[in-house]
């Protein structure tokens, strides 16, 4: 046990927990004193020059051989749901197969193996690629500019809202609120306040969208932008994104939209169509590059004619045949916010999604989209009757539904979630959005078959079935069949244990 | 389209189902001018693997690839070896394909890992507690200015002129966009460290939130912080140290034992390729102290229903898909293969591997860097460094090092790259050295340096 009364090894007898599920102590408990990974050359003797700064004492790191390591991840692998092995239909989160293609030219030796401060004459390849990818994007899109660097979706808010609030510097403003509706992913208000930005909620209306008219009251000369996802995390197309967008402008604010549902109509349409002037794009999301159990991602941001020039460095200038970057805030880069990340972005994503977008095509594309809202349809079409879905179809990508339900079952949306789980099913996205209560966010993406389908829409029917039954010992014991059980997060959270400590004694 | 199980009899079915004629039918809140008619006419048709490879392969091929000739690059990015085991136990799907561990009893693969992860950082950093990373070097050094905003209840950082420029420059754009104030000292790669660190101490002030030093510094020199560290806390600032070279803390020592309030790193050097600058991932570890003022996720230990350890993510209170607009920091996807990748390279490594790593390193820049100071021009200005150091050459060094790309060989980075306003800087070059160069390529260097000069 450890100070804080939990236990430092795993408990139970090793076998009893089932085969592919054995408790996998922490590499720091299995090191010894004398082992090791690696084999390294000797070291030549020397005179050391670091100036007195030699470590004194021992690090810490356990010492491990080489098959231990290869099992213990492997043992903590079996341990992990994952979109190759199920289906993962996280809303808002766009768990879409990653093609292994992607993951081979990724690794090619004249992409994975170049340094980011080469001479330029050594990277054309990559400076190419680089561009290729932004014509795609900014085709897609409709935009004429594209900021490739930024990390992440939130990365790429960020980037966005720092230019529009650069856009409105150079005009001689400052203005200070920004909308975002209720349904935001928790990083619009959050990127809104880091720039400094008040935030102001928009209530939804009746159908799950803006509501216009309260919306155009909330305009006025101290509004800057309006964050807005489309389509919305409610699974909904905002059908008034035109009227949004001409009111945004005569006001003389900017709009920002949240490109995390950009699967739901990528190759059919073009948000510049629609009168944004900035959106990001999470390539982790609509172009498949994995999300490795919580990233890398990318978030390249399309700005329009106007804010391109204060979008953050670095980009990629093409001159004649040749490729140059603009690395530093003088000439061309005059204007820019500055740089948001080390070097020039997530190269490896790039790859990958490029990769991505020429397997697909257009045509591929076309279909991608159309695949993936005509999925969330045929679950929404598929348990409608028996569960309660918010707001009148045709949905999107994603079929929400809310726990009305459930209502007097003494089961609750995280209870069915956690059943689930022992079907063999990654949850969706539970309690979120916020606009409705005990939120279910069902998002399939366009690579899962009707026949997976049909399984989970089975095993839902099933159990809200149950749930109306009174089973509740059924949903409220679950899980019963995953590596784990119910964990105590407020426990975690209250005493909270970051890291391994030795054992006392 | 190989990545579509959907057939044209399993799409009528659906829409018979779903009650409508087409899936045109489904887009109906699309306003009719934003609709497409079909698919853009100005991209390509789709392709097969071999196509696709094909294209992706030329454009691979135009590139010098650090790994085909002699390279000698560092200034935040190093290549080092990553054992074979390491993307092959990466490439698992179970890995590569998860999302965020957001479902724990599912995700203890990944949770675990992060946990292993936080504490190997906490360790090499010499830290109490570590977060389970975040996008790259530059951007955790933002975030450990904006905490130590947080923390101080000021708003002005110092910076030392030996911190990476790239990391500067993401410090002031954060700045001017969130508004704080910034002092950025010059580099001055030819003072000595003592005084360098004198001048720090005399800019501090009542209302200075962090003082942020880097260590092996840009130019690759080696500082003890510790008196910098006892002149911010006197005046209630806080020191956060910066390595962009982690291999370096196999040797040195680490920031913590300085007196270090917040140390970042750039963890690319351990399990993660060049990669031309991305994915990298940021490491960032501070005093319990701080801990609730953290940005980015947290793992934890716990136990589950019958009393097994196990671990979660925790502490979401601060992040902003709880707090909103009252969150640490906005940061929602971060590293976490990255990471992993880190954390399985170091676990090969252990204790005895990493030092001799670094060790290696050290001893292999110490013998290039005495037959560099030999060849005549050439002068090393380092007193100390790791495994990197800077050269002063005769001529302007982005020139030579052009010329040198031509043979081929990657000669460094040319402090004028980053530095482009700095003319008093323009012969520098920094050269790094690994445990990958072998002896016959620093005399190839050495030899083909002495004819271009």
């Amino acid at each position: 046990m450890n100070p804080q009364g939990r236990p430092t090894r795993p408990t139970g007898e090793i076998g009893a927990a089932g085969a592919l599920n054995l408790p996998e102590p922490l590499i720091f408990e299995q090191g010894q004193e004398g082992r090791c990974g690696v084999d390294l050359p000797a070291i030549p003797d020397y005179q050391d020059r670091l100036g007195g700064l030699r470590r004194a004492g021992k690090i810490g790191l356990p010492g491990l051989s080489e098959p231990q390591v290869v099992r213990h991840y492997t043992r903590l692998s079996q341990k992990n749901f994952s979109i190759d092995g199920q289906f993962y239909p996280l809303g808002s989160c766009t768990m879409k197969h990653n093609p292994r293609l992607n993951e081979k030219l990724a690794r090619l030796p004249g992409l994975a193996d170049l340094h980011p401060l080469q001479p330029l004459s050594t990277v054309q390849g990559a400076l190419a690629l680089i561009d290729q990818l932004a014509f795609w994007l900014k085709t897609l899109t409709g935009m004429p500019a594209v900021a490739m660097a930024q990390a992440a979706g939130a990365h790429g808010e960020f980037c966005g809202m720092a230019v529009i609030k650069a856009a409105l510097k150079a005009r001689g403003e400052t203005r200070s609120k920004v909308l975002a509706p209720e349904s935001a992913h928790g990083t619009n208000p959050a990127t809104a306040a880091a720039l400094g930005f008040s935030v102001e909620t928009l209530p939804a209306n009746a159908q799950g969208r803006v509501d216009l008219d309260v919306f155009r009251s909330k305009l006025g000369p101290d509004v800057a932008a309006i964050m807005l996802t489309n389509p919305n995390t409610c699974g909904l197309f905002e059908r008034d994104m035109i009227e949004i967008a001409e009111a945004v402008h005569a006001a003389g604010a900017y709009f920002y939209c949240d490109g995390a549902n950009f699967n739901a109509i990528v190759g059919r349409v073009r948000p510049a169509d629609l009168g944004i002037d900035a959106m990001h794009i999470n390539l982790h999301k609509t172009f498949s590059t994995p999300h490795g159990g919580g990233g890398p991602g990318a978030g390249p941001v399309v700005l329009s004619e106007e804010l391109a020039r204060f979008a953050p460095l670095p980009w990629v200038v093409r001159e004649g045949e040749s490729f140059r970057l603009v690395e530093h805030r003088d000439g061309a880069g005059a204007a820019s916010v500055g740089r948001l990340k080390g070097f020039h972005g997530q190269m490896g994503m790039f790859v990958r999604a490029l990769a991505y977008m020429l397997s697909h095509g257009a045509d591929g594309l076309w279909q991608v989209s159309g695949d993936a809202v005509l999925n969330a349809n045929y679950l929404l079409a598929s348990l409608q009757d028996l569960m309660t879905a918010p707001f009148a179809g045709p949905c999107m990508h994603e079929a929400l539904f809310d726990d009305r339900f459930l209502k007097d079952t003494g089961v609750s949306m995280l209870d069915l979630a956690k059943a689930l789980l022992d079907e063999g099913f990654h949850p969706p996205t539970m309690y979120f959005p916020l606009v409705v209560h005990g939120a279910l966010l069902i998002e399939p993406t366009e690579t899962e078959s009707r026949e997976t389908l049909d399984q989970f829409i089975a095993v839902l029917r099933r159990f809200a079935e149950q749930a109306q039954a009174g089973d509740t010992e059924f949903f409220h014991a679950a899980p019963r069949h995953t590596p784990l059980r119910r964990l105590d997060e407020t426990q975690a959270a209250r005493r909270p244990v970051l890291r391994w400590t030795p054992p006392e004694g | 389209m190989r990545y579509l199980p959907l057939t044209d009899a399993d799409r009528r079915l659906m829409l018979q189902r779903i009650g409508v004629e087409a899936v045109e039918d489904l887009f109906v809140d699309v306003p009719v001018a934003a609709r497409l008619p079909g698919p853009l006419p100005d991209l390509p048709q789709h392709l097969g693997e071999f196509a696709v490879e094909r294209i992706v392969s030329e454009l691979a091929a135009r590139n010098l690839s650090a790994g085909a000739c002699p390279a000698f690059l560092g200034a935040g990015a190093y290549r080092h070896h990553v054992p074979a085991s390491v993307d092959q136990l990466l490439l698992r799907g179970e890995f590569l394909t998860s999302y965020t561990p957001y479902q724990p009893e599912v995700s203890q693969g990944t949770l675990q890992a992060l946990f292993e992860f936080q504490t190997q950082v906490a360790l090499l950093t010499g830290m109490d507690v570590a977060n389970a990373s975040l996008y790259d070097g530059a951007t955790a050094c933002a975030e450990a200015v904006m905490m130590a905003n947080r923390v101080t209840g000021r708003r002005k950082a110092l910076l030392s002129g030996g911190l990476h420029p790239h990391y500067r420059d993401v410090v002031q754009t954060m700045a001017r966009a969130t508004g704080f104030a910034v002092d950025a000292i010059e580099p001055d790669p030819f003072q000595p460290g003592r005084l360098q660190i004198e001048r720090l101490i005399e800019q501090l002030d009542a209302e200075t939130s962090c003082v942020v030093v880097q260590n092996p510094g840009f130019f690759g020199r080696l500082r003890d912080f510790t008196p910098l560290a006892d002149a911010c806390h006197a005046l209630g600032a806080l020191l956060v140290v910066v390595v962009t070279e982690v291999v370096a803390l196999g040797l040195l020592r680490p920031p913590g034992a300085m007196g270090a309030d917040i140390v970042v790193a750039e963890g690319q050097g351990i399990g993660n390729a060049l990669g031309f600058g991305g994915p990298h991932v940021g490491l960032f570890a501070c005093k319990q102290h701080y801990l609730r003022q953290m940005p980015g996720r947290l793992c934890g230990q716990t136990v589950d229903a019958e009393g097994r350890r196990g671990y979660v993510l925790t502490l979401s209170t601060r992040e902003q898909h709880i707090r909103r607009e009252k969150a640490t920091s906005n940061i929602c996807t971060n590293s976490g293969l990255c990471a992993l990748a880190f954390s399985m390279h170091l676990s090969l490594l252990g204790e005895d591997g990493l030092r001799q790593l670094a060790e290696l390193n050290h001893a292999q820049a110490v013998q290039l860097a005495a037959m560099l100071g030999e060849v005549p021009g050439c002068r090393i200005i380092n007193d100390s460094f790791f495994n990197e150091f800077t050269v002063e050459l005769p001529t302007p060094a982005a020139e030579l090092v052009e010329k040198l790309a031509g043979f081929p060989l990657l000669a460094g980075v040319p402090a004028s790259r980053l530095y482009p306003d700095r003319p008093e800087l323009a012969n520098l070059l920094l050269v790094a050295v690994t445990e990958l160069n072998t002896v016959a390529e620093m005399q190839t260097f050495v030899e083909l340096l002495r004819r271009c000069l």
